[in-house]
């Protein structure tokens, strides 16, 4: 078993923080990289990219918000308790390298994905700017972290309860027209995503994205992962998870994304009424 | 008795019962239920116990055929298991997937003039005897050797290299990347074709034996090879297996409901899908169902979306029935069930609505031209032959080509143009010093049995290394 030892409750409790003790792969792995979590033996495996290692500890660190009957179960798993299996670090790693000005911009709990590379390309010398949006205050994760992690943080809530009032592509925009950015790294919802690539095509600035596509092994052996990256089939899980931003088809990528819809609403609900009930 | 046999109408081969193919092809229980005492004895007795045994030279892995099979008839189980044992380390498995129609099977001299011994159904037999009715009592093993083997992957071939290096007294481990030991046995093929209490059992007889087992360990990522010798492993085999599956670049592959062989039998069989949502991972069900490919993995695919309730379920190859590549029982099997043949058709693109979901295929009548490179004639598109196949799931099991995970990691370690681990053949030697490969990884897509074939030469390899050096 893999055990929780710390948990928390972030962004009014639908988006759960749990460190996990895995010492061969926090000694292993670097930014950019998954997991894979499988709760107990009728559980789903489920990737993950990790928000946070911890090598001298022997620590993971995931952050995910609670969608379905998987995440519900990891949900509801406490400190002490654990996962059946945890496999990784899988995927490749985050190119780092020192470009001069970047921006790193985040949504949802792609910040706790987002967090880790940018820590990276700050430590390796680059100018860090960073732009985390939400849809209300009480949503935004990780701004303490995300501040450390950079040189400038600008916030964005959809509700204008925080920070800029709108969209992070609105604030991006205005970043773009007065620096000299060298590379934006977007990791989030996939239609903030393509919002953003859209955008950084439109000056020509390299953009790199995080998918997080449904997968079952994560090791390249069963092909559920596949985007069309630059009109060729590529597999998340061994090709990425890390692609070129103006290359992935992010329509085709939210299609296959709901390919198992039904079944989990089904699931999650069910899950949920008999937890209640009990 | 063979003598008698041979003056008097000579006995017929003893078929195996199975659950009738209505009933089986909606349940996942094993469609072959197995012989009694009483039919292995009848059957056993057929053997003629040749001086010469062809069928011994037709097994890749040598397995003392008439030797095993005497014995049945002298009612010694236990020696019969024994005897499987020195050659084969998973019989239980073996006399359920072998292809032994072109094996030991295809060489036994009964064969010539009738059917052959059935000799898979009596490996099956003495494996599940002794497995029900045995002592469990284990094979002798050689004094330790203090010898550290690492054997990543724990398919058929990393199993029978566990198996054959305990016995001779080094100290193993087996590595998994799956959160369940078996590799394709566990993945790839069904539970009504090879039960997974069967292959767990196999597996804990090796870890009886001494063998030990770290599963979700990801070799090239979790831990390198480099790293294992650094951590003392004097010795290392690679058996990670088939990797990344092949799809058919046609357009629209990307549409929801189309999926490689590999993901729909891994949801079915290591995470029993099947069951849901009693477990947590779903399958796509489809009402009609097109399996693309006409291998064992193919026939897998078609036989459990019957089971997991279509209407229709057909087999898409472009050449026709004497080229396919199943075992002849699979096919049979399938046929039984109601799966349709559509030989010499070929796909050319993927119909979706506006979801981005199948709802379709254009495919192409062909017909056989010259033999190819392969030997086999080449399928050729007749004109103007378009229709239209209605589906809404779509099965791929076209092949698969090696995985690039670890051999990514490891580049002093010379690979193929294919991305297959190069090895000196008869021992398995890669060009990394300590390191041995055999199964998939080396030879592209095979069978178990040659997987096991391919251990067994880098056992006895590896095992002369860790004597006397490389």
């Amino acid at each position: 078993m893999f055990k929780i030892v710390r948990r928390e409750e972030m962004a009014q409790g639908t988006v759960i923080l749990n460190e996990i003790e895995a010492p061969l792969i926090a000694k292993k792995a670097r930014p950019g990289q998954f997991i894979i979590l499988k709760a107990n033996e009728t559980g789903e495996r489920i990737p993950l990219t990790m928000a946070e290692t911890d090598p001298s500890k022997g620590t993971i660190t995931i952050i995910y918000m609670v969608v379905g009957k998987s995440t519900a179960i990891f949900r509801d798993l406490q400190v002490g308790e654990g996962y059946q299996d945890v496999i990784g670090p899988l995927g490749k790693p985050t190119h780092l390298e020192k470009l001069g000005k970047v921006v790193c911009v985040g949504g949802g709990t792609g910040v706790a994905v987002l967090h880790p590379i940018t820590k990276g390309l700050k430590d390796v010398g680059n100018d860090v700017t960073c732009i985390i949006g939400a849809r209300n205050k009480g949503l935004l994760m990780m701004e303490e972290q995300m501040r450390r992690a950079s040189h400038d943080l600008r916030l964005c809530t959809d509700d204008g309860s925080c920070g800029h009032h709108g969209f992070v592509t609105q604030v991006l925009k205005d970043v773009l027209e007065k620096e000299d950015i060298k590379l934006v790294v977007a990791i989030g919802p996939v239609p903030m995503m393509k919002a953003v690539s859209n955008l950084t095509k439109e000056y020509d600035v390299q953009t790199m994205v995080s998918l997080n596509p449904i997968m079952v092994d994560g090791t390249g052996m069963c092909g559920g992962c596949r985007v069309t990256v630059g009109g060729e089939t590529k597999f998340a899980c061994v090709d990425g998870p890390e692609f070129d931003g103006h290359q992935v088809d992010y329509d085709e990528l939210m299609l296959r994304l709901r390919a198992y819809a039904a079944e989990e609403k089904k699931c999650h609900s069910d899950y949920c009424t008999i937890r209640d009930a009990q | 008795m063979a003598e008698t046999a041979t003056k008097k109408k000579k006995p017929g081969r003893i078929a195996m019962p199975e659950q009738e193919a209505k009933i089986r092809a909606r349940n996942f229980l094993e469609v072959p239920t197995g012989y009694t005492v009483k039919m292995a004895q009848e059957e056993a007795s057929r053997c003629l116990q040749c001086k010469k045994p062809a069928c011994v030279a037709g097994c890749p892995v040598g397995v003392d055929i008439p030797g095993f099979i005497e014995l049945i008839t002298e009612g010694d189980f236990t020696g019969a298991m024994r005897n499987l044992w020195t050659k084969n380390a998973l019989p239980a498995v073996c006399g359920r997937v072998c292809p032994q129609e072109v094996q030991c099977e295809g060489k036994c001299i009964v064969g010539r003039k009738g059917e052959p011994v059935a000799i898979g159904n009596l490996e099956r037999f003495v494996a599940d005897y002794e497995r029900e009715h045995g002592t469990g009592e284990l094979p002798p093993k050689a004094d330790p050797t203090g010898k550290r083997v690492a054997v990543v992957g724990s398919g058929p071939s990393g199993l029978t290299v566990a198996g054959d290096l305990v016995t001779k007294g080094h100290d193993v481990t087996i590595f998994e990347a799956f959160h369940k030991p078996g590799g394709v046995l566990v993945y790839g093929i069904p539970e009504f074709r090879l039960p997974k209490a069967i292959v767990a059992q196999e597996v804990h007889f090796l870890e009886r034996q001494g063998a030990k087992l770290e599963v979700n360990a990801v070799v090239g990522r979790t831990v390198s090879l480099d790293e294992l010798l650094e951590q003392g492993f004097d010795a290392i085999y690679i058996g990670v297996g088939a990797g990344l599956p092949r799809f058919m670049n046609i357009p629209g592959e990307n549409l929801v409901g189309i999926l490689s062989a590999n993901e729909y039998l891994t949801r079915a069989n290591l995470m029993k899908a099947y069951e849901y949502p009693k477990v947590d991972t779903p399958i796509p069900l489809g009402k009609n169902v097109v399996v693309l490919g006409a291998g064992n993995v193919a026939m897998d695919s078609a036989r459990t979306a019957m089971r997991l309730g279509a209407e229709s379920v057909k087999i898409v190859y472009r050449r026709s029935k004497e080229e396919m590549p199943a075992r002849n029982a699979e096919i049979h099997h399938a046929e039984e069930e109601g799966i349709e043949l559509f030989l010499l058709t070929n796909p050319t693109q993927y119909l979706g609505d506006e979801d981005g979901r199948l709802i379709g295929m254009e495919c192409l009548k062909m017909e056989l031209g010259e033999p190819d490179d392969s030997g086999r004639r080449r399928p050729m598109a007749i004109e103007g032959s378009e229709f239209e196949l209605a589906c809404d799931l779509c099965i791929v099991a076209v092949g698969s080509g090696a995985n690039p995970l670890l051999t990514s990691e490891t580049p002093d370690m010379e690979l193929n143009r294919w991305g297959n681990v190069v090895t000196e053949s008869a021992t398995g030697k890669t060009t990394k010093k300590g390191v041995w490969a055999g199964g998939d990884i080396v030879t592209g897509a095979a069978t178990v049995i040659l997987a096991m074939g391919a251990g067994r030469e880098a056992a006895d390899s590896m095992h002369d290394y860790l004597s006397l050096g490389w």
